[in-house]
């Protein structure tokens, strides 16, 4: 029993990492349409700013806030005005393609600015461990799922309760009706990759310390916070969250009591399943579209 | 005239130059600098690079100096097998690398057939076993190395019950077969047997699976990344029972990615840069100073394989390959007389070697060296 709820708490930690990334996923393709293929390097990215940032001599607080600035630019501003404006005229196949180039440049320059050997990372949360009903809980583990809670949860108020938010929806459901009633469709869409920017840093900070700092964690991230999105429902902020916690805790569950060969697969078989019985996702809701 | 001109300042120039590159030797070391692998093939290459400077320092091999290329591996297996046949192809007179045991166990049948003689790092037993006549080790296989740590564990601190995590790839079924056959000898029951992927991120599964098994310690035989994985994931899941390695899992990479989580690891390392060896020490100084960090046992070995191609050619007093070969089965070379070598090292028939090893634990993210082994 002890074993199975430390088996679910870690599960359920790495899978809120995930769901911050799929999150991610869905507010881009919400505001704009773009299947961010360059993700998992979004939350990769970050680590290495704020290990840049410690290189130089500043503390860890200091260059989590650099690399949070940092990302913000790069991977908000400069991504939305530089690669999604420009490609998104042509359609969303070519800006797929975008994101995947991007993803690659954003990995191989890394590598060769970085090194392709994997860095340790300070934890942001203390790493010590307490026993709740005789399972070894880590702290760590607890504060990155309380962290992610909120920050969703957040989000989820901001969204639904501000008026910013309510244009950002609003931008999201039908931007020619919203900039008839008045709403800066292209501010709106500007802080949905703020928004995106932010989380992928977040998730970076709290998965990094465990994953190690390489160029090619993008290529797990990416994948997992893609197959969240898509279990959890595409277009649904909490579908993302549903998504995300279920990888997790599926992926654990998986390795200990199903196979450690075949752990990588049971949450692609997961996919396959939903796509089949839900295709809209758990908690997503069916969208309509003509060709 | 004006072309005349030019071309007698090219040959003034030339001239002046120094000796061509037709007069260098040229080496290959095929080495894992990207991919997975990277943070074992990145550090060996720098100690192949060190000893290769080192030489050329010391006069070069035969009056040659050595011309050092890398080619980049990707710790692809396939990819291994191409840069081995580009490095044959461009004429070089040894092959230092690979690291990763997938990788070497394919390419050295591309030098094995082009008799061309290969140093590699690479830990499996299988390298040693396939009756190749050309490949040589710069450290312990592991079926030499795991019974060391094997009987430490079984007599010095009486574990009978314990988990083997270990990564599923030609290195890790290597080290698993000859761990589960040192077991069974000292009658240790393997009560969590949890094989892990190549370049896996995530052990808080396999920790939580150790702890439900009741093990009284953990032997852990993972690549560098996913040593120090596993080890941050152990502190985080708090696991509290010994955890015991061969070489990678106390390895100085492996503390340096760890941190504070590596504290208290043991395990049998052939190599070691905290060994009590004035050789050893200086060495590891240099090349702290040098690369900015302290070296590991990939280190060391490329810097021993680099050396030993000077000594072994000068031996046979020239550049042939097949006689080179021939000279390293049962070959001794004593640190006194061959410094570069750093330990007094054997080579049998099989290219196995034979050294004095080291047991050690991690203090403060240091390798204590808490006991010395006789060469097998």
């Amino acid at each position: 029993m002890s074993d199975l709820l430390q088996i679910i708490v870690s599960g359920l930690s790495t899978g809120s990492i995930y769901a911050l990334a799929a999150v991610g996923f869905t507010l881009l393709w919400q505001a704009s349409q773009t299947i961010n293929f360059a993700q998992g390097e979004f939350v990769m990215l970050p680590a290495f700013f704020v290990l840049a940032a410690m290189g130089l001599g500043a503390p860890l607080w200091l260059a989590i806030a650099i690399a949070l600035v940092a990302s913000l630019l790069l991977l908000g501003v400069a991504f939305k005005e530089l690669i999604v404006e420009p490609m998104l005229p042509h359609g969303t196949l070519p800006l797929v393609i975008a994101t995947i180039a991007l993803g690659l440049l954003m990995k191989e320059s890394v590598k060769e600015f970085y090194s392709a050997q994997g860095q340790s990372f300070p934890h942001v949360f203390p790493p010590e461990v307490i026993r709740i009903f005789g399972a070894a809980i880590s702290i760590g583990d607890l504060l990155n799922l309380a962290l992610c809670f909120l920050i969703i949860l957040a989000l989820q108020m901001f969204l639904q309760r501000t008026r910013t938010g309510r244009s950002m929806q609003a931008t999201a459901q039908n931007p020619q009706v919203a900039e008839i009633l008045g709403v800066d469709i292209k501010r709106m869409v500007m802080y949905t990759f703020l928004i995106n920017a932010a989380l992928a840093t977040v998730a970076s900070l709290l998965i990094t310390p465990v994953y190690l700092a390489k160029f090619s964690n993008g290529e797990t991230l990416g994948l997992v916070a893609f197959i969240a999105a898509i279990v959890g429902g595409f277009n649904q902020i909490r579908g993302a969250l549903v998504g995300g916690l279920l990888i997790g805790v599926v992926d654990n569950l998986a390795a200990v009591y199903v196979s450690a060969q075949y752990r990588t697969a049971v949450p692609l078989i997961l996919l396959i399943v939903i796509i089949m019985v839900r295709p809209q996702g758990i908690m997503g809701t069916s969208e309509g579209r003509t060709v | 005239m004006f072309i005349r001109t030019l071309l007698a300042a090219s040959v003034a120039a030339l001239s002046l130059a120094g000796p061509t590159l037709a007069d260098d030797v040229l080496i290959v070391d095929v080495a894992e600098l990207s991919g997975a692998g990277a943070a074992a093939g990145g550090v060996w290459h720098d100690g192949v690079v060190m000893g290769f400077d080192d030489v050329n320092a010391a006069g070069g091999i035969l009056g040659r100096m050595v011309d050092l290329q890398s080619y980049d591996s990707q710790t692809d297996p396939m990819n291994s097998r191409a840069m081995v046949q580009r490095a044959i192809d461009d004429g070089t007179y040894v092959l230092m690398g690979t690291v990763y045991s997938s990788s070497t166990i394919v390419n050295m049948l591309v030098a094995q057939q082009n008799g061309m003689p290969q140093f590699t790092g690479s830990e499996a037993p299988t390298i040693t076993a396939q009756g190749n006549p050309y490949i040589f080790r710069t450290a312990f296989g592991a079926q030499m190395g795991l019974p060391k740590i094997g009987t430490y564990l079984a007599n010095d601190m009486n574990i009978s019950r314990i988990a083997i995590v270990w990564a599923n790839t030609e290195f890790g079924r290597g080290g698993y077969d000859a761990f589960m056959n040192v077991a069974a000898e000292e009658g240790m029951e393997v009560v969590a047997d949890i094989p892990t992927e190549q370049a896996q991120v995530d052990f808080a599964a396999d920790v939580t699976r150790v702890i439900s098994s009741g093990a009284e310690a953990v032997f852990v035989y993972l690549t560098e990344e996913e040593s120090a994985r596993f080890l941050i994931s152990a502190r985080q899941q708090g696991l509290s029972i010994p955890m015991a390695g061969d070489t990678v899992l106390v390895s100085q990479r492996v503390i340096d990615l760890a941190g504070e989580a590596a504290n208290g690891a043991m395990g049998h390392v052939g190599l070691s840069a905290a060994a009590p060896i004035p050789a050893i020490q200086e060495f590891s100084t240099r090349f702290q100073a040098r690369f900015g960090y302290t070296p590991d046992h990939n280190a060391i070995k490329g810097y021993i394989g680099a050396w030993t191609v000077r000594y072994v050619t000068e031996l046979i007093g020239d550049f042939d390959r097949e006689a080179f070969a021939k000279r390293m089965h049962g070959l001794c070379l004593d640190a006194a007389t061959y410094p570069g070598v750093l330990m007094d090292v054997c080579w049998d028939d099989t290219g196995e070697i034979s050294r004095e090893s080291f047991l050690v634990e991690v203090v403060d993210g240091q390798q204590a060296i808490t006991r010395t082994l006789a060469a097998n």
